[in-house]
């Protein structure tokens, strides 16, 4: 009956990059011959027709077609669809002309575009889940054609209440407190004017600059406001869904998905005119049960991160009571459902409504109690894995409210956010600052379980029973042709076997996660990143010299030739001074390198320039040698011997990293000016030329690759400080050495190769940076 | 403890043979010195004194089985050392003129004098390189010489800094030839400053200085620590560079020469002395000055001068310095520890000094060295053990890295034999060192990269030479270090290695008491926690209940194995 009243027809069918779209138009692919498909989808980058084919078409979803037409299923799978490019989210659909022809010529629409995403912001969730219905029927009406419109909700849009939710539209609740969607509507899209005003708000630009630099530190200028308007942007986006969820939760709705999902479905009703519409009212949809194959899923979706969370022993409580319902129905049930709504046509009740509701629990609960215990022992019998192959061991849940683990994860991230602030404020590096980034890694994996916490406690804590009543008049109704291809009546299920069978292991394996131990000692993640940096394809290698190459800096160079020709007392008071003023030159290295520099090599004004040259060359065996990083020198050899080119970058003066040249193409260092001073050439302590700090140095390595010909995306860049991050994201392959705490945490989060370089072994300490006494 | 039974004393108290026209005096001794001695372990034996790095260890050697090889106690040194020097110049060896007569006003004169390696430890104030160059010195003023330069021949090892120049030269000389660029550091790599003379008949090149190749006199000063030292191979090697060390710095040429200590079984010393021949008939005059010192290495009294007593012989006062040093020792930090060591200078007296034409000179040297040395041993052992100290040639005031361990004991103490090596072959030799995976930075570059690349790879010998010699040696990164800082050349890793490969194929294991483990593995042997251990898994190799031999060096002793 199914396959016969669809026959032939013409569907379109809103939202089929999704989950449920996808499945929905293999489906009908596969079972209904002769049926064409109008497809509307965003155009994106690539067009419509583009889409269809790479994000649904080559879906796995549809490896059952492909066998089933070999080298055909181009043209007879193909050709049975049209994409048309369009978005729910505008007026009018978005539609060409074509578009609209296409849609004028369908028998069936099904719209099953939305934001599903539970924390969207509030604007976003009102443009497609509340308007999107009502333009699609504005559409219809514009081009004076009525085709039964299916329009796919959702069960919460009965909100979070207890006891039963029947299939009746949403203000015919008494539980439904009206508003006025057009209001809604407003106040969303205002809602994002105000708070984008709001986040330009000058005390809140100055906080976003000052979490900017507290992340990157002195990264230079463009680094910092590109930083400053990204967090600006999130926190937008945060408020937005904020806003969603508040606004829902006055409803009484677990979160703004239901809320706008609601509304939707009232303002469909209002302007639906003469538009025959039915609506499908899933639940919480999960992976396939039986079609195409078991366990088939597209996409991460609500549950899984949970899951996939749980079974890495990240979340070790979730909120919820045993006894509750977890009310999920297979998406293969939920695409039959639909079909057989569009089969059957439109069958109002009473109340010109036609409602279906597409759910489990009132019928064949599956408890959340019995959930848990599912998983618990499928992942104790299949566990995953950590980085050290070690199984992972779940825990038992206890069940506890919501409040309570929300206090021990906020009780988490607190402590976890004090150690991290007391570690920034140390001056840690290398492998000390790799333990603060693994702190903030924790960090964040607490602010996600919280996450998860907020967004789907209200629904493991929901207890409203979904009547099934007009769904299972419409099984009743089928013959048993289509109740074996079309099964949709959710009693069927064997929640055991569904979760530990079909659900689990799926899940499991879309979320790319360890389930086995290696079996090789493979390359680790840093060797084959060390691999990649000394690629002969690299073309270029780029280093910073302090804390890359040598522990050393200005100021120890500085010291150590100053204490060259003192003696006795001087060398003493020279030895307090400089301790003395320590702290402010750091101050003013972090505010501003080149402003140091220039303060700082003032210092240098008539001291004579021959004796200064000979004096380098010990410097150079005392101070540079003594506190290199063989290590940094080997990999700089390693680069010349690939057949790269090496370049040094540096602050520090020529005459100190002069002796440095035989392992550099080029180094581009500072220089001082010269004068006469009584007859002979002293120094004048001005730089004639300032070498690039911050962001210049992204400016003069993009210069010098022009120059030689280099390709930036071919070149190593060796820095150890967030300062040098202009430098490191200006090239394909950045290497974090011995990094600070700031650049570990970004070098992990951006899997970076970062490598801890040390001063030879047992090698002579100076306490102080102070050159031998001359022999008198 | 019992008085064992030593040999008969020498009966005349044996001085520093110096050249037959001169009667030199040598300082009366209280008591004649004892010559070497080998000690049969019995139940009674004390714990033996082995050297481990900067610091020691006592160890009980089974008995019944052991046998523990002393030097002989230090010969006296001469009464008037200068007086001994001008009277060796005035009279010299062989078919040479009194230097007196080689100098004349517009000459080119070259002093080239031992490197930082000899002697070891360095000596105290002021050292014999002192002594003679303010001699010869003295008669070049008076001969009106201005062009007088003054080389440390240091061939490929690390400049000397301004400091041990001047403890080796004395402050006069340096103050007076230095600040005019007169004094310096030989330059192995200063593309100008060396000059190839001429190929040996086997087809090696002889490339040595170009002052020196120029000069109308060469003179050549030498210490001959030990009995390596000297004859052609100052010049030949102790001036030249890569190009001309590699024909005889090689593993072919040292696997065979058994040993590097006996010149004559040598194939290094015959490699020189071809390239002798080529300096010779090349018209280069070459006066050449060999000294000898005893090996008074630790003092006759002072703070470790019981370690050149017997242990039976120890009195309570050694016992308690002994141990208040070894408890101190032990709270010590690693670099203090190794910067109190380091600036141990040792007593040593000269002991002969002889001048003149090389083989003649060397000849007489080599006699007196031995006198010294020479301990005549029966037969092999299965197992050798020996104390590393802190010190080799090539970590004065530095770092004693494993490959510089691996060199100390399979390179200079394996070799330190006449006839046959000391351990059978196939046996195994045990060797006590830290051997902590530490490195001088600005010394031993290239040792680093040794360390982390080539021993990484291979600790065979002939792969090393094969596939990573040329790499190192021609490398401008090492060169520019040799040549400006204060770096051991490139190449300068694999003649330690090389040194040692007589005995890597000679031995059936190689063990290291007390080292750091996995540099220890990283030499390609075997590490042990306690000389137990040792002994124990050496019964793996040599069977159960293997003989063993105790070299207690140093002071210096050479086996003289029959």
């Amino acid at each position: 009956m199914i396959v016969e009243n669809l026959r032939g027809k013409r569907v379109a069918i809103t939202g089929t990059t999704g989950f449920l779209g996808t499945a929905l138009v293999e489906r009908l692919l596969r079972t209904v011959p002769d049926l064409h498909l109008v497809l509307l989808v965003r155009p994106g980058r690539r067009g419509a027709e583009q889409r269809v084919r790479r994000e649904i078409l080559k879906n796995d979803a549809f490896n059952r077609l492909r066998e089933q037409h070999g080298d055909d299923f181009d043209t007879a799978v193909g050709g049975r669809i049209t994409a048309i490019a369009g978005d729910v989210g505008v007026d009018g659909l978005g539609l060409d002309d074509d578009g609209r022809r296409e849609i004028a010529s369908c028998d069936i629409v099904i719209h099953s575009a939305a934001t599903v995403s539970f924390d969207s912001p509030i604007d976003l969730a009102v443009e497609v889940n509340l308007l999107g219905p009502v333009r699609i029927a504005a559409t219809l009406h514009e081009l004076g054609v009525s085709p039964h419109l299916v329009a796919v909700s959702t069960c919460y849009v009965a909100g979070s209440r207890r006891g039963e939710a029947p299939e009746v539209a949403v203000d015919a609740s008494p539980f439904f407190v009206d508003v006025d969607w057009r209001t809604e509507v407003d106040s969303a899209r205002r809602c994002r004017i105000d708070t984008e005003a709001s986040s330009r708000e000058p005390d809140r630009l100055r906080e976003f600059r000052q979490r900017a630099v507290a992340e990157l530190g002195a990264a230079g200028t463009p680094a910092l406001a590109a930083k400053t308007e990204q967090l600006r942007t999130r926190w937008v986006v945060d408020q937005m869904g904020e806003a969603g969820r508040a606004r829902a939760s006055s409803l009484g709705f677990p979160d703004a998905y239901a809320y706008t999902k609601s509304l939707g479905e009232k303002a469909l009703q209002e302007t639906k005119g003469d538009l025959r519409v039915s609506v499908v009212r899933p639940s919480i949809i999960e992976s396939a049960m039986a079609e195409p194959v078991p366990g088939w899923i597209r996409g991460f979706r609500m549950a899984e991160p949970v899951i996939i969370s749980y079974g890495r022993g990240l979340l070790k409580q979730f909120p919820g009571v045993p006894e509750g319902t977890v009310d999920v129905i297979p998406v293969d049930m939920v695409v039959a459902a639909i079909i057989a709504v569009a089969a059957r046509g439109h069958e109002p009740d009473d109340d010109d409504t036609d409602i279906v509701q597409v759910a489990s629990g009132s019928v064949n609960p599956l408890k959340y109690g019995m959930l848990v215990d599912l998983a618990q022992d499928w992942f104790t019998e299949h566990p995953l894995y950590d980085e050290k192959d070690q199984p992972i061991a779940v825990s038992a849940w206890s069940f506890p409210g919501r409040g309570r683990v929300q206090r021990q994860l906020k009780q988490a991230q607190y402590t976890i956010e004090v150690a991290e602030k007391v570690l920034h404020r140390l001056p840690l590096r290398g492998r000390q600052a790799e333990f603060g980034a693994s702190l903030e890694e924790r960090r964040e994996l607490a602010e996600r379980a919280m996450g998860y916490v907020e967004l789907y406690g209200a629904y493991a804590e929901c207890e409203a029973e979904y009547s099934l009543t007009r769904l299972l008049t419409l099984w009743d109704s089928l013959d048993d042709a289509d109740r074996a291809e079309f099964c949709f009546d959710p009693r069927v299920i064997e929640w055991p076997h569904y979760v530990t069978q079909v659900h689990l292991p799926s899940v499991v394996k879309a979320g790319r996660v360890k389930t086995a131990p290696s079996k090789t000692k493979t390359q680790t993640r840093s060797e084959r990143l060390r691999g990649q940096v000394l690629d002969p394809q690299r073309q270029l290698a780029v280093f910073d010299l302090e804390n890359t190459l040598i522990a050393s800096n200005v100021v120890t160079s500085h010291a150590w030739l100053a204490s060259r020709n003192l003696t006795g007392a001087d060398r003493l008071r020279f030895v307090v001074k400089s301790l003395a003023e320590g702290p402010n030159l750091l101050a003013l290295d972090r505010r501003d390198r080149s402003d140091f520099l220039r303060y700082y090599y003032r210092r240098f004004e008539n001291a004579p320039v021959h004796q200064i040259e000979a004096d380098a060359a010990e410097l150079f065996s005392d101070l540079i040698l003594t506190k290199s990083f063989p290590a940094a020198i080997r990999r700089v050899r390693a680069h010349r011997a690939a057949g790269h080119r090496t370049l040094l970058i540096t602050g520090a003066l020529d005459f100190v990293v002069n002796p440095l040249k035989p392992l550099f193409d080029d180094i581009i260092s500072a220089e001082l000016g010269t004068q006469d001073g009584d007859g002979r050439l002293v120094y004048n302590g001005k730089m004639t030329d300032v070498p690039p700090t911050g962001e210049a140095r992204h400016r003069s390595i993009t210069d010098y690759a022009r120059l030689h010909d280099l390709n930036l995306r071919e070149a190593v860049a060796y820095a150890d400080s967030a300062s040098d991050l202009p430098m490191l994201e200006a090239v394909g392959f950045p290497v974090a050495v011995n990094p600070e705490t700031k650049l570990a945490s970004i070098a992990r989060k951006r899997g970076w190769l970062i490598e801890n370089f040390d001063k030879a072994p047992g090698g002579p300490r100076k306490l102080l940076p102070l050159a031998p006494r001359r022999n008198p | 403890m019992t008085e064992p039974t030593t040999p008969e004393q020498s009966s005349t108290p044996e001085t520093g043979a110096t050249q037959p026209a001169i009667q030199t005096a040598t300082k009366k001794p209280k008591r004649a010195p004892r010559p070497g001695f080998v000690l049969d372990v019995d139940r009674n034996t004390p714990p033996i004194v082995f050297h481990h790095g900067e610091g020691f260890r006592l160890e009980k050697l089974p008995p019944e089985r052991s046998r523990v090889l002393y030097p002989a106690e230090p010969l006296p040194g001469l009464v008037d050392p200068d007086g001994a020097i001008r009277a060796a110049l005035e009279n010299p060896l062989g078919d040479q003129k009194p230097l007196r007569d080689l100098l004349f006003a517009d000459m080119k004169l070259t002093i080239a004098f031992d490197d930082i390696s000899l002697p070891l430890p360095p000596m105290r104030k002021p050292d014999i390189r002192q002594r003679i160059i303010e001699a010869v010195l003295d008669l070049a003023a008076e001969a009106g010489v201005d062009d007088v330069h003054i080389i440390a021949a240091l061939a490929l090892h690390r400049r000397m800094t301004e400091d041990e120049l001047r403890h080796a030269v004395g402050d006069r000389v340096y103050d007076a030839f230095a600040p005019h660029g007169a004094l310096y550091n030989h330059d192995a790599e200063d593309p100008e400053g060396m000059t190839l003379v001429g190929e040996t008949r086997h087809g090696e090149e002889v490339v040595i200085s170009t002052r020196a190749v120029e000069s109308d006199l060469v003179i050549y000063v030498n210490i001959n620590l030990v009995s390596m030292d000297g004859g052609w191979k100052s010049t030949a090697t102790g001036l030249a560079g890569y190009q001309g060390l590699r024909h005889h710095h090689n593993v072919e040429t040292m696997r065979k020469s058994k040993s590097f200590m006996d010149r004559h079984a040598s194939e290094l010393h015959s490699s020189n002395w071809r390239m002798g021949d080529v300096l010779k008939n090349s018209g280069m005059n070459i006066f050449q000055i060999e000294t000898t010192v005893n090996n008074n290495t630790f003092g006759h009294d002072g703070p470790l001068s019981m370690l050149q007593k017997r242990e039976w012989e120890w009195n309570s006062r050694d016992r308690a310095t002994f141990l208040a040093m070894q408890a101190g020792l032990k709270r010590m930090p690693a670099r203090a520890r190794r910067r109190s060591f380091q600036s141990w200078l040792a007593p040593y007296e000269m002991t002969s000094v002889q001048a003149g034409e090389v083989d003649a000179v060397h000849e007489l040297t080599t006699a007196n060295v031995f006198k010294q040395q020479l301990v005549p041993v029966e037969g092999q052992t299965d197992v050798l053990t020996m104390g590393l100290p802190y010190i080799c040639p090539y970590n004065v005031n530095s770092i004693m890295n494993p490959i510089l361990v691996m060199c100390l004991g399979l390179g200079y103490f394996f070799n330190m034999y006449r006839g046959k090596p000391l351990v059978r072959e196939g046996g195994v030799l045990i060797m006590s060192h830290p051997t902590a995976r530490e490195f001088h930075p600005v010394h031993h570059p290239s040792y680093i990269d040794f360390f982390e690349q080539v021993l990484a790879d291979t600790t065979d010998p002939i792969e090393i030479q094969t596939k990573y010699e040329k790499q190192y040696a021609e490398d401008e990164w090492y060169r520019h270090l040799y040549r400006t800082s204060h770096a051991y050349h490139g190449v300068h890793p694999f003649y330690m290695w090389y040194w040692g490969a007589h005995a890597l194929e000679h031995l059936g294991q190689v063990i290291v008491v007390g080292g750091d483990t996995k540099a220890v593995r990283r030499l390609g042997f075997r590490p042990a926690s306690t000389l137990q251990d040792a002994l124990e898994m050496a019964s793996d190799v040599v069977g159960p209940q293997p003989t063993i031999t105790h070299l207690h060096n140093p002071p210096i002793l050479m086996a003289d194995v029959t």
